[in-house]
């Protein structure tokens, strides 16, 4: 690991972090250190912009071939272990990069150091998916996503594109109680907002990515929101696929997590039926269906609701119940 | 997933030196015929169809002469199994079995890992079997970068209680599956059977192989047309939209027909949502009012304006829609005013004949409204926009009220279609290409008499500026601004035609669509 001290060159935040934070976050705050790979591009240009000023500590960005450029106010690196030999460590970094070129890019910053990242990009092919995880495994870095919009913590930072404009995120999200994950990006942003309609704030909002297999699916992101002790209550979106919302209820039934939950699974009109082989069925039994999800969490005590637009209402009613609220 | 038909995945397995029955597809029966008399021996013939018990449908005959595999094939081609045309049958020699396994691999989401599974019964019911036979079945998680190593296979075969030579033999076909399944980047990869002959062969009987959807794009070797798993064949409309999804990588456009053959007064409306929790419920909200939905769409990941407008295209050439539903979460990251101008463009162009309601939540919503409804007036049906404090419901409710205000067309006297807006000439062209194929063009004989310049203010990429005489012209390279600098924004399109003077136009092509429309008996596309 390499010592914040030896880079003496490097700005240390002026002003006391600590006292403008009131409340924890998982994942992110604005103390991170982020660099944007692809940060040149279409996509990872204004969104490095819009997570600076928004609070993020974007500290540098790659893009092969084109180090030495300056871009929204900080340096281009060719490499990320350039990055980090410039900059000093790196905790965290955010992917804007076409699809086939994910693999090479994530695994680069796992190696140079980086234990977060975020990979953006949707398309991305599951066994370069499957490579990211397996060398995150081995050296103890985690990604959200593919296919994800990001994370957030409220009035601290972003990472990814969640919010957009910094001046409307600062609007639509409020720090408080509940924590948030969610299946679906456009769906954690409305999450978020409407819960603030209600008055509820949150520690963090994660979209963990709306692919097959996520970095960080709902069943790590509670194991997170368990361990923050500012996150009084979870909300989580669920769909229909894969196994992330029976292994919440199995954490919830196995002592693992033991804060309220309130939960939507969405696709229930969907077609069912969309297994697509006896293996899925062998391995994942009743898995993924809309029905075992809602079972699953329901017996494990989770507070379910219908219907989307019941959710802040209910959550509401649950954090009054507890005397959050 | 992209579903690979049974004599796809075995010459696949082929390749990675599995046994297979002798065999080859036929698509008349007289290849069938001609195949059986080269194999010399009884044949099974095998339709080739995405079902499961092909054999009760009478898609698995034995035939004993090449006539019979003939006639067999004659009665299978051309069928139509589950919305799908059968326009192959599989040939092959008869295989004598003493016993039948089921070996698989799947990539699972809960160990983000391949995992092999072996079960030392197969056959029809597997997941049965794995049920009430748990012993019989093993299963071991794969390291994606070492791959399935064969001690680990003998294991697994062990595990589901084989022993002797033969735990040798299965093992190695265990590990060439899981090659197989590695190199084409199956997501699910099955032999069921894998089959042991009277002659003591380890044989695939038959097998399932699905590919990785974004992987696809790295195996052309495959032939695959659509990388998607859909119940039928895709239609002629939705071709035409993969063209452009797969000619533009910026964002998502996704676009699946829901229903054809229907026409005005149906209740049938078209359906563009952005991102896939949000249009599940916006759906919801439209069904719920009684409609039914033509298509589903979506358009997200921060999508240029230029591809809502070829999505909203897309929808609008479907004939007999009753209006048009535009809804995503409600509170979108993207800044919503490029959506709103791809879909102004395509409204002024068609021009809309059908109310539509687009609920256009979040950043910049107010301005992404008052850019959408500034087409009333100036086309035959009401737009209205809304923002993220108006639900699905309250917005589908909208668009009932809309479209029960427009009344049924009278059949009797149809009136001649309205004209849409075309491409203006241009005195004193100014034109550069942009990235998917289409062109900007810049009248500057009208731009110089033009008092406002919008279309340099508002360019999101800023690659406008006006030279010596005042004129807009690009400030970088006519190959930069094709490379993609030029995002197609349609601000130098739409903004000028709303606040300047009608000299700018952004020509948009979507290839195969016109064709299509004039079949579908709609009028020319616009434009030009």
């Amino acid at each position: 690991m390499v010592d914040r001290a030896e880079f003496p060159h490097q700005p240390i935040p002026q002003f006391p972090l600590y006292q403008r934070c009131e409340t924890m976050s998982i994942l992110i705050d604005e103390t991170k250190r982020v660099i944007v790979q692809g940060i040149t591009g279409r996509e990872g240009m204004v969104r490095a912009e819009l997570m600076k000023n928004y609070g993020t500590n974007v500290v540098g960005g790659v893009t092969p071939g084109k180090g030495g450029q300056d871009v929204i106010g900080v340096p281009v690196f060719d490499t990320v272990q350039e990055a980090w030999e410039q900059l000093g460590p790196i905790d965290v970094s955010v992917l804007f990069i076409p699809a086939p070129l994910v693999r090479s890019a994530a695994m680069e910053a796992i190696e140079a150091g980086v234990e977060l990242l975020v990979i953006v990009p949707d398309r991305v092919p599951i066994y370069d998916v499957l490579r990211i995880a397996a060398l995150a495994r081995e050296r103890g870095a985690r990604f959200v996503g593919p296919n994800t919009l990001g994370v957030l913590s409220p009035d601290k930072a972003v990472l990814g594109m969640m919010g957009g404009r910094a001046a409307t995120a600062r609007q639509w999200f409020f720090q408080g109680p509940v924590g948030i994950t969610s299946r679906s990006g456009g769906i954690t942003s409305s999450m978020a907002y409407y819960l603030a309609q209600e008055g509820i704030g949150a520690t963090t909002l994660v979209h963990v990515g709306g692919d097959a297999v996520v970095g960080l699916p709902h069943p790590d992101v509670v194991k997170l929101y368990e361990q923050d002790p500012d996150t009084k209550a979870v909300v989580m979106f669920g769909e229909i696929g894969t196994s992330q919302e029976e292994r919440v209820a199995e954490l919830i039934a196995g002592g693992e997590f033991t804060k309220p939950l309130i939960a939507f699974i969405g696709g229930k009109a969907a077609k069912s039926g969309t297994r697509f082989s006896h293996a899925g069925a062998i391995v994942e039994g009743n898995r993924g269906t809309h029905a075992g999800k809602v079972d699953a969490l329901t017996e494990a005590g989770a507070y379910m609701v219908e219907s989307f637009g019941d959710l802040p209402h209910r959550t509401k009613e649950v954090l009054q119940d507890l005397g959050i609220m | 997933m992209a579903r690979l038909h049974e004599y796809q995945g075995k010459a696949l397995l082929a390749q990675h030196k599995i046994a297979v029955p002798r065999g080859r597809e036929a698509a008349t029966p007289e290849e069938a015929r001609s195949i059986a008399a080269e194999i010399g021996a009884p044949v099974m013939v095998k339709m080739q169809a995405w079902v499961t018990g092909r054999a009760c449908l009478g898609g698995i005959k034995k035939a004993a002469t090449p006539d019979q595999a003939a006639e067999a094939a004659e009665g299978m081609l051309g069928r139509r199994v589950k919305n799908f045309s059968v326009d192959w049958v599989l040939v092959e020699e008869q295989i004598k079995i003493e016993r039948e396994f089921y070996a698989g691999v799947i990539v699972d989401d809960a160990s983000q890992s391949p995992v092999m599974i072996f079960s030392s019964v197969g056959g029809t019911g597997i997941e049965q079997i794995a049920v009430e036979h748990p012993d019989k079945v093993a299963r071991a998680t794969v390291d994606v970068v070492r791959g399935l190593q064969d001690y680990q296979a003998r294991d697994l075969a062990r595990r589901a209680g084989i022993k002797g030579k033969l735990l040798n033999k299965l093992a190695g076909t265990l590990v060439r599956l899981w090659a197989t399944a590695r190199d084409t980047e199956a997501r699910a990869a099955e032999i069921n059977p894998l089959v042991l002959t009277a002659d003591g062969v380890l044989m695939a009987a038959d097998c399932r192989i699905t590919v990785d959807d974004y992987a696809v794009f790295r195996h052309k070797e495959l032939g695959i047309e659509i990388a998607r798993e859909m119940d039928r064949p895709p239609t002629e409309l939705e071709r035409v939209a993969y063209a452009v999804e797969a000619n533009d990588y910026r964002g998502t456009f996704f676009f699946l027909q829901l229903q054809e053959d229907f026409q005005r007064g149906d209740k049938v409306v078209g359906f563009h949502g952005a991102g896939g929790g949000g249009s599940m419920m916006s759906m919801d909200a439209v069904l719920r009012r009684g409609y039914k939905l033509a298509n589903f769409v979506d358009t997200s990941g921060n999508p240029p304006a230029s591809k809502v407008y070829r999505a909203a295209r897309i929808i609008l050439s479907q004939p007999g829609l009753d209006g048009y539903f535009g809804s995503g979460s409600g509170v979108a990251s993207q800044e919503q005013f490029h959506s709103a101008r791809g879909l102004v463009k395509a409204f002024l162009e068609e021009p809309l004949t059908v109310p539509a309601v687009i609920r256009l939540g979040g950043n910049a919503e107010d301005q992404a409204v008052e850019i959408l409804e500034r087409v009333n007036g100036m086309i035959p049906a009401p737009v209205e926009g809304y923002r993220k404090d108006d639900s699905p419901d309250f917005c589908a409710e909208r668009l009932d009220a809309l479209i029960q205000a427009e009344g049924q067309p009278a059949p009797a006297k149809p009136a001649p279609e309205p004209a849409g807006r075309r491409r203006p000439g241009a005195e004193r062209p100014y034109s550069f290409d942009t990235v998917t194929g289409g062109s900007v063009t810049l009248d500057h004989a009208r731009c110089a008499e033009c008092n406002n310049r919008v279309c340099v203010e508002q360019c999101a990429r800023g690659i406008l500026s006006l030279d010596e005489q005042g004129l807009p012209v690009l400030n970088i390279s006519r190959e930069e601004a094709k490379r993609g600098r030029c995002v197609e924004c349609l601000a130098c399109d739409v903004e000028c035609y709303f606040h300047g003077n009608r000299g700018g136009y952004v020509e948009l092509p979507i290839p195969g669509l016109e064709e299509y429309r004039e079949k579908a008996g709609r009028s020319r596309i616009g434009g030009w």
